[in-house]
C-alpha cells in the first residue's frame, strides 16, 4: 500500500468551488466533441489544469449526448477532477438544442445559485415528437419558463441559425457565446486562437464565433435583426377576376369581427384552389353559420367554420397537386432552397404513385361512380396506372402532362372526386347544424373534427375512418353536459397514433357509460 | 478505415524520456504498452474502447517498426486466445475489448489461459461499459476475474495512474504467472490529461523470433491430471505471489490521516467521485488531501487481506464504495473482517444503492448518510441541519422528450426497416429477432421491429425455437459485424444444419459501423494490411445456404419489400437469407464529401442530390416520418391560420439518400416529396438544354398566371 502523506483539516466549505465546471449537452452529430476540444485547448493554453470527458460509442448516434469539462484555478497543478457532472454543481451549462436545455434542467444541472445557461433556442425534434399524426412537438415555452427560474444567468439565441448563416456549424457559435458570456476567465482572443489552431474551416468558424459572441453580448442587436416585415399578398390575374375578388373580399366585412381574418385566409385558399365562383359558394356556406352565431361565444362557430369549411372545400385532388407542382413560384422557391446558382443546372424529380381511385376520381361524376363500383374496372385501372412514377418536371416531357392535369380545374366541379367531397361536406355540415340546435360547443367540436381528414391514399382513408368514428362517438354523448369535452378528447385521441389505438380506448370509455 | 483518424495523435506515441504527453486515456494506454515492451497487441472494437483499436490500427507502422505484431481479431474470443503466445514464451501481450459483453465472448479463452498460466505478461484491457452512455446490459466484469483467478486492476481515473497500471499489470502478470485485466470505465477511456513519457521499448523477444525456437510443455495443457494441478497452482502459488507483488509494490494506496474513527474503502475508478463528494462536504481540499482515511483499491481482485485489516484496525466504521452489483468486494471484505474478530462496522450497499451508476449525487448523498450515522462531527453544520429549502424548479419530465440513439441521416439501414414495416402492414406482425449493431435501432419507434437481442451474431440463432416454421415465418436480423464475429457459425450454420424454415436478413453496411466504422472481412475498401472484399453471399453459399438474395441497393424499398415478402411466402422451406448491402452513410459522406468538393472546385461535373417537401401539398399527417425517423426529415409549423398541424420539412443536412421518395412511392404516401439534383459544372449542351426547357416552362407558367387569380407572398 502506497501511503500519501497529505493531511487536511476540514474547512467546512466546498473546496471544489474553485474548479470551473462546464457541461455541454448536445444531440449526437452536433459537434459537441469539437466544442469540448476547443474549450479544453483554451484552458490549457492559459496555463490551467483541465480535464474533459465524454461518452463515445453507439449511444451517440443522434441520441442525447453529454460532455464535461473541469478547469482548475490558477496555480493549482493537479486538482482532483470529477469525471461526471453532478446536479447542483455546474457553473456553465451549454445546451446545443432547446430540449437538451430542458433535459439539463430536469437533471438538476442548472441551479439558480450559480449556473450560467447558454442555450440554442432551435429545435431538433425527437422521433416521438415527429411521428404523431397530430402536433406532438414539445412545449418550448415550458422549458423557457423553467429556464428563467433555474438559471442564474440565461443566455439564449438561435445558435444553429447564427452558425449556418455563416456557413459553419453550431459548435463555433456556441464557443462564441461561451466566450461572450464571460463565465470563463479567458479573453475572447484566446478562444479565437483555439479555433485558428484547429486548422479546419477556420474562417467560417471564426465568423460563426463572432455571431455567437455578439448574440450574448449585444442581444438587442441580434434580436432586432430577424424581425422581418410580414410578407404581403400580391393579387394578380385578369381584370374581371380581380373585380370579382374585390366583391368577395367586401363580403368578409359583413362577417363577425373575430372570424374575419380566418375567413379572408379561407376565401383565398378556396379561390386559389378553384375560382371566384367557388369562393362565393364558400362565403354562402359561411354566412349560414354566421347567421346562427352570436357574440355569447365570441363567434367561435363562425371562426371555426371559416377555417374548416375552407380546408374541406380545398381538398387534395390530383388536379391541385399537379397545379401546385407546375407553378412558377414553386420553381423559384426550390432554386432558392437548394442554393442553385446561375452556373448550375437543377434537375427535379417528383414521386407519384397514382391508383385506380385517383383516376376514377378524375372522371365525370356518374361515370366515375360506376367505375368505382365495378371491381373489374378498378382492377383494370390499377393494372394500367398503379405504379410508382418518377416525373422529371425540369424536362418538358415531365412538365407538360402535369401542366395539363393542373389545367383540368375547369372540369373539377364535374368530377367524381368533387361529388364525393361535396357529399361528405354536406353530411358533415348537416351534423354540425343538427348539434347546433342543442349544444353550441358540440357543434364547434364537430367542425374541428375536419382536422382528422388529411393525407393521401391509405392515410386519407384512415383519417376518414377516424373522422367517422369520432362523429359516431359524439352522437353517443350528445345531450350530456360534458358532450363537447368528450368530443375534444376523442379528437385529440384520434391524433395520437396512426392505428387509432388511443381513439379506440377513448371510445370504449364512452361506450362504458352510455350503453 | 475507422470513423475517427488518430494519424496525428499517433505521432505522440513516439515521445521519449523527458517529454510530456497530452491527450486521451486510450492513447495514454497505447503509449504505456509501447513503453512496457509489449510484443503483440490485438482486440475487438466496442465502446468505450473502440478508439483504442483505432489507435492501434493507425499506429501499425510504428508497431511494425518496434517489432510488435498487431491483429484486428475476429472476436473477443479470438483476441483472448491470442494471449496464448504468453503461455510459454516470455513475451508481453495485450488485447482489448469491451466489458462485460466482450468478456462474456472471451471467457472460454480466458478460462483456459488462466488455468494454463502465463510466462510472459498477459494484459487484457477492458472498457467497462457501465453507467451513463452504456449501450449494453448493466453487469460487471468483476465476476470473471473471481471465477478464473486472474487479477483485476481498477486504477484511479487519471493518466499517470492508468499508465502506471499498465506497466505494473505486466509485472504483476509475470510475477504471479496469471493474466491481468485492466479495467477502464467509460469516461476514463476518453478522459484527457497529461503524463511524463519514457522511451518506447523494443520487446526483448519478438513473436517472430519465438517462431524460430518453438516451445511446448504438456503440463500447461488443460487436460487431466494437469488441470487439477493447475487449479492448485492458482491457489497455492500464483495467488500468494500476486498478493506479495501488490503489497510490495504498493499498488493500492492510502490517503488521509492514519487515525480516524471512520474510513472509506474505494475502487480506484471511484476515487475521483469520492474525493468530489468529500470536497463538496469540505472534507478534502482541491488536490485531494482528505480529512477521512481512504484505502484506494487499484487492484480490486485479489484483495490483500492484511492490508485491509491494517486499515480497518482502530476504526469504528468503514464504508465500502463499490459500483455495480453484486457487491463482490464488500462480501469478500466482510468475510475478512468477520474472521479477524475486529468489531469495525462495515457499510456499503446498505447505504449506497445496489443497482446503478454512482453519480455525483449518489456519491454525495451516500457519503453524507454514512458520516451522519458514523461520524457526524465531520459534517459541516448546514449539511447536518440544512436551513434553505432547495429552489422550486418546474418539473419538465412530462415535457422533455426522450432521445434514444437512432439511425443517422441517410442511413442505409432505414429503408430496410421501412420495407419490413411495409411487409408487416400487409402480412401482419411477425416474430422478429434483432442483433447487436446500429440495426438494433430498428426495434425503436418509428419502426418497432424486433423484440429481443441475445448477443452479437446471435440474431438468427435466437429464433431457433421457431425454425420449424408455422403460419408466419420468423424473421431475424444480423449485421455484417455480427456475421463475421459469430453469426456465420452460430446463426447461419445453425440454420442450415437444422433446416430452418425462417428468414434471416443480413444488414451489410461495409463496416463495423456501430463501433466507429472499422473494416471487416466483407468491407469494400482496399485495406493495405487486411484482407477485405470477401462477400457475405459467398460465405453463405459455402456453408450451404441455397436460398440467397443479394440486394445491392437497400434504398430500393419496393424491391426490398418484395424480396422480404418472397422469403416469407415462398414454398422453399429451408433457410432463406437476404443480404441487404449499402454503405454506411456516415462513412460514405466522410469519404466522398472532400472528393466532391474537390471535383466541384476543379470544374468537373457533379450532381448533388437533396430532397424537399412541397409544404402546400403536405397535409401534416406525418406518415412519411413513421417510415423514416431521419434526423433531416423534421417538422415545420407554418404561418397559416388554416393549418393545425406542422408539415414535414427537410433541412439542409439531407444527403439525398432517396429513402423519402422510395417510401412515398412504395407506401403510396403522398406526392409532396421531390428530389432536386443541383448539377455543378454542367456540360455546355446540358446548360443550353436546361435554359431552353426553363424558357418554355416559364412561358407556360406565365400564361396560366395571367388567366387566373394568383396570390403571391411578397416581402415588403
Amino acid at each position: 500500500m502506497t501511503r500519501h502523506e497529505m493531511l487536511f483539516t476540514p474547512q467546512g466549505n466546498d473546496s471544489a468551488q474553485a474548479i470551473l465546471k462546464l457541461v455541454i449537452m448536445a444531440v449526437g452529430g452536433q459537434g459537441g466533441g469539437v466544442l469540448t476540444n476547443w474549450v479544453e485547448a483554451v484552458a490549457r493554453a492559459e496555463g490551467r489544469a483541465v480535464q474533459a470527458t465524454s461518452v463515445a460509442g453507439v449511444a451517440q448516434r443522434t441520441g442525447a449526448t453529454i460532455y464535461y469539462i473541469e478547469i482548475g484555478p490558477q496555480g493549482i497543478d493537479a486538482p482532483i477532477f470529477s469525471l461526471a457532472p453532478a446536479g447542483g454543481d455546474v457553473d456553465v451549462l451549454v445546451a446545443a438544442e432547446w430540449m437538451e436545455a430542458g433535459r439539463a434542467i430536469q437533471r438538476g444541472f442548472v441551479t439558480p445559485d450559480r449556473t450560467t445557461l447558454i442555450a440554442s433556442t432551435h429545435r431538433a425534434l425527437a422521433v416521438s415528437e415527429k411521428m404523431e399524426p397530430g402536433n406532438g412537438i414539445a412545449s418550448a415555452e415550458e422549458v423557457m419558463a423553467a429556464a428563467e427560474i433555474a438559471a442564474q444567468r440565461l443566455l439564449v439565441a438561435d445558435m444553429e441559425k447564427l452558425a449556418v448563416d455563416q456557413g459553419s456549424v453550431i459548435s463555433a457559435s456556441l464557443l462564441g457565446a461561451i466566450a461572450g458570456s464571460g463565465a470563463l476567465p479567458f479573453k475572447a482572443e484566446a478562444f479565437r486562437d483555439a479555433i485558428r489552431a484547429s486548422g479546419k474551416g477556420v474562417e467560417a468558424s471564426l465568423r460563426a464565433f463572432e455571431a455567437g459572441l455578439a448574440a450574448v453580448t449585444e442581444p438587442t442587436k441580434v434580436e432586432a435583426a430577424p424581425e422581418a416585415p410580414k410578407p404581403q399578398t400580391a393579387i394578380t390575374g385578369p381584370t374581371n377576376a380581380q373585380t370579382t375578388w374585390e366583391a368577395l373580399t367586401a363580403r368578409i366585412a359583413a362577417l363577425p369581427e373575430p372570424a374575419r381574418d380566418m375567413a379572408a385566409a379561407g376565401l383565398q385558399k378556396v379561390v386559389d384552389f378553384q375560382d371566384a365562383a367557388y369562393g362565393a359558394t364558400y362565403l354562402d356556406r359561411l354566412d349560414r353559420f354566421a347567421a346562427k352565431d352570436n357574440d355569447a361565444h365570441g363567434f367561435e362557430l363562425t371562426k371555426e367554420a371559416a377555417k374548416y369549411i375552407a380546408n374541406a372545400m380545398a381538398y387534395d385532388d390530383v388536379i391541385r397537386v399537379a397545379d401546385r407542382k407546375t407553378r412558377g413560384a414553386r420553381s423559384a422557391r426550390i432554386d432558392g432552397e437548394m442554393g442553385k446558382g446561375e452556373a448550375q443546372v437543377l434537375q427535379l424529380t417528383e414521386f407519384f404513385h397514382p391508383r385506380a381511385e385517383e383516376i376514377a376520381g378524375l372522371l365525370p361524376a356518374k361515370l366515375g361512380a360506376k367505375i368505382e363500383n365495378s371491381p373489374k374496372w378498378m382492377a383494370r385501372l390499377d393494372r394500367w396506372f398503379n405504379k410508382g412514377r418518377r416525373i422529371r418536371t425540369d424536362t418538358l416531357r415531365g412538365f407538360i402532362p402535369l401542366y395539363i392535369i393542373g389545367g383540368l380545374r375547369r372540369w373539377r366541379l364535374k368530377t367524381r372526386r368533387h361529388a364525393v367531397e361535396a357529399a361528405h361536406l354536406d353530411a358533415w355540415l348537416t351534423t354540425v347544424t343538427h348539434h347546433l340546435t342543442t349544444d353550441y360547443a358540440l357543434a364547434v367540436e364537430t367542425l374541428r373534427c375536419r382536422r382528422l381528414i388529411k393525407g393521401y391514399s391509405d392515410t386519407h382513408a384512415r383519417g376518414l375512418s377516424k373522422f367517422d368514428r369520432v362523429i359516431d362517438g359524439m352522437a353517443l354523448v350528445a345531450g350530456r353536459d360534458d358532450a363537447a369535452d368528450w368530443a375534444r378528447r376523442l379528437r385529440e385521441a384520434a391524433l395520437k397514433d396512426e392505428a387509432g389505438k388511443t381513439l379506440e380506448g377513448a371510445l370504449q370509455t364512452i361506450r362504458s357509460f352510455t350503453s | 478505415m475507422a470513423e475517427r483518424s488518430f494519424k496525428r495523435e499517433v505521432e505522440d506515441l513516439k515521445l521519449g524520456k523527458g517529454d510530456t504527453f497530452t491527450g486521451e486515456g486510450i492513447l495514454a494506454i497505447t503509449k504505456a504498452l509501447l513503453e512496457s515492451g509489449v510484443g503483440y497487441v490485438g482486440g475487438y472494437q466496442g465502446a468505450p474502447i473502440s478508439h483504442l483499436m483505432d489507435v492501434l490500427a493507425d499506429a501499425e507502422e510504428l508497431l511494425t517498426e518496434l517489432g510488435v505484431r498487431y491483429e484486428a481479431n475476429a472476436s473477443e474470443a479470438a483476441a483472448a486466445a491470442m494471449l496464448a503466445a504468453s503461455v510459454h514464451y516470455p513475451i508481453r501481450g495485450a488485447v482489448t475489448f469491451k466489458g462485460p459483453v466482450g468478456v462474456n465472448v472471451a471467457s472460454d479463452a480466458l478460462a483456459n489461459l488462466s488455468s494454463s498460466g502465463v510466462n510472459g505478461g498477459a494484459l487484457i484491457i477492458v472498457g467497462e461499459d457501465y453507467g451513463e452512455g452504456s449501450s449494453i446490459m448493466q453487469e460487471r466484469s468483476h465476476g470473471f476475474a473471481m471465477k478464473s483467478q486472474f487479477w483485476l486492476l481498477d486504477p484511479r481515473p487519471n493518466l499517470p495512474s492508468i499508465v502506471k497500471s499498465v506497466k505494473q499489470g505486466f509485472e504483476l502478470s509475470e510475477a504471479s504467472n496469471s493474466p491481468v485485466m485492466l479495467m477502464v470505465r467509460i469516461r476514463s477511456c476518453h478522459v484527457t490529461g497529461q503524463f511524463d513519457t519514457e522511451d518506447n521499448v523494443i520487446p526483448p523477444l519478438s513473436v517472430r523470433d519465438a517462431l524460430s525456437n518453438p516451445q511446448s510443455d504438456f503440463s500447461r495443457v488443460v487436460l487431466p491430471p494437469f488441470s487439477y494441478k493447475q487449479e492448485h497452482d492458482k491457489i497455492d502459488n500464483r495467488w500468494p505471489a500476486a498478493e506479495k507483488f501488490i503489497r510490495e509494490n504498493g499498488m493500492n494506496e492510502m490517503f488521509g490521516p492514519d487515525t480516524a474513527p471512520v474510513g472509506l474503502v474505494v475502487q480506484g475508478g471511484m476515487f475521483n467521485g469520492v474525493i468530489r463528494a468529500l470536497q463538496r462536504l469540505g472534507l478534502a481540499d482541491i488536490e485531494g488531501r482528505s480529512a477521512i482515511p481512504i484505502y484506494c483499491l487499484n487492484v480490486t481482485y485479489p484483495l490483500v487481506q492484511d492490508e485491509f485489516l491494517d486499515f480497518a484496525k482502530g476504526k469504528d466504521a468503514l464504508l465500502i464504495i463499490e459500483e455495480g452489483q453484486p457487491e463482490f468486494i464488500e462480501q469478500n471484505l466482510a468475510t475478512h473482517l468477520l474472521r479477524s474478530g475486529l468489531t469495525t462496522k462495515l457499510h456499503g450497499k446498505d447505504i449506497f444503492p445496489m443497482a446503478g451508476e454512482y453519480t455525483g449525487q449518489v456519491m454525495l448523498d451516500s457519503v453524507t448518510t454514512f458520516l451522519k450515522q458514523a461520524a457526524p462531527e465531520f459534517l459541516p453544520g448546514q449539511v447536518r441541519a440544512p436551513n434553505a429549502p432547495p429552489p422550486d424548479i418546474p418539473d419538465l419530465s412530462e415535457t422533455v422528450p426522450i432521445r434514444p440513439p437512432g439511425f443517422c441521416t441517410g442511413c442505409p439501414e432505414r429503408p430496410i426497416f421501412a420495407s419490413m414495416k411495409l411487409v408487416e402492414q400487409e402480412l401482419g406482425k411477425h416474430q422478429i429477432s434483432g442483433d447487436i449493431g446500429c440495426h438494433l435501432f430498428g426495434s425503436l419507434p418509428p419502426f418497432e421491429i424486433g423484440g429481443q437481442t441475445m448477443g452479437y451474431g446471435l440474431g438468427p440463432a435466437s429464433n431457433a425455437a421457431f425454425d420449424g416454421g408455422g403460419e408466419r415465418r420468423a424473421v431475424s436480423f444480423l449485421g455484417d459485424g455480427g456475421f463475421w464475429h459469430n453469426g456465420l457459425s452460430s446463426s447461419i450454420g445453425n440454420m442450415v444444419y437444422n433446416q430452418s424454415d425462417s428468414v434471416a436478413i443480413i444488414v451489410d453496411n461495409y463496416y463495423s459501423a456501430a463501433t466507429g466504422g472499422q473494416d471487416l472481412m466483407s468491407s469494400r475498401a482496399d485495406n493495405p494490411t487486411k484482407a477485405t472484399n470477401n462477400p457475405i453471399s459467398k460465405a453463405l453459399e459455402g456453408v450451404g445456404v441455397k436460398w440467397i438474395r443479394q440486394i445491392d441497393n437497400t434504398y430500393e424499398v419496393g424491391k426490398l419489400r418484395d424480396t422480404i415478402k418472397e422469403a416469407l411466402t415462398t414454398d422453399y422451406n429451408g433457410p432463406k437469407v437476404i443480404v441487404a448491402s449499402s454503405e454506411c452513410m456516415l462513412n460514405k459522406q466522410r469519404r466522398e464529401k472532400p472528393l466532391r468538393k474537390k471535383a466541384i472546385s476543379e470544374g468537373r461535373r457533379v450532381e448533388a442530390p437533396r430532397f424537399g417537401v412541397d409544404e402546400d401539398i403536405c397535409t401534416g399527417d406525418h406518415a412519411c416520418i413513421r417510415l423514416s425517423g431521419c434526423p433531416s426529415l423534421s417538422l415545420k409549423t407554418l404561418d397559416d391560420p388554416l393549418r393545425d398541424d406542422p408539415v414535414a420539412s427537410i433541412d439542409h443536412t439531407c444527403v439525398g439518400c432517396g429513402n423519402c421518395g422510395e417510401v412515398a412511392d412504395a407506401a403510396v404516401l403522398c406526392p409532396s416529396f421531390y428530389r432536386a439534383d443541383v448539377v455543378h459544372n454542367p456540360t455546355g449542351w446540358e446548360a443550353r438544354k436546361a435554359r431552353f426547357r426553363r424558357s418554355v416552362i416559364g412561358w407556360l407558367q406565365n400564361r396560366r398566371a395571367t388567366k387566373q387569380l394568383q396570390f403571391q407572398e411578397v416581402s415588403q
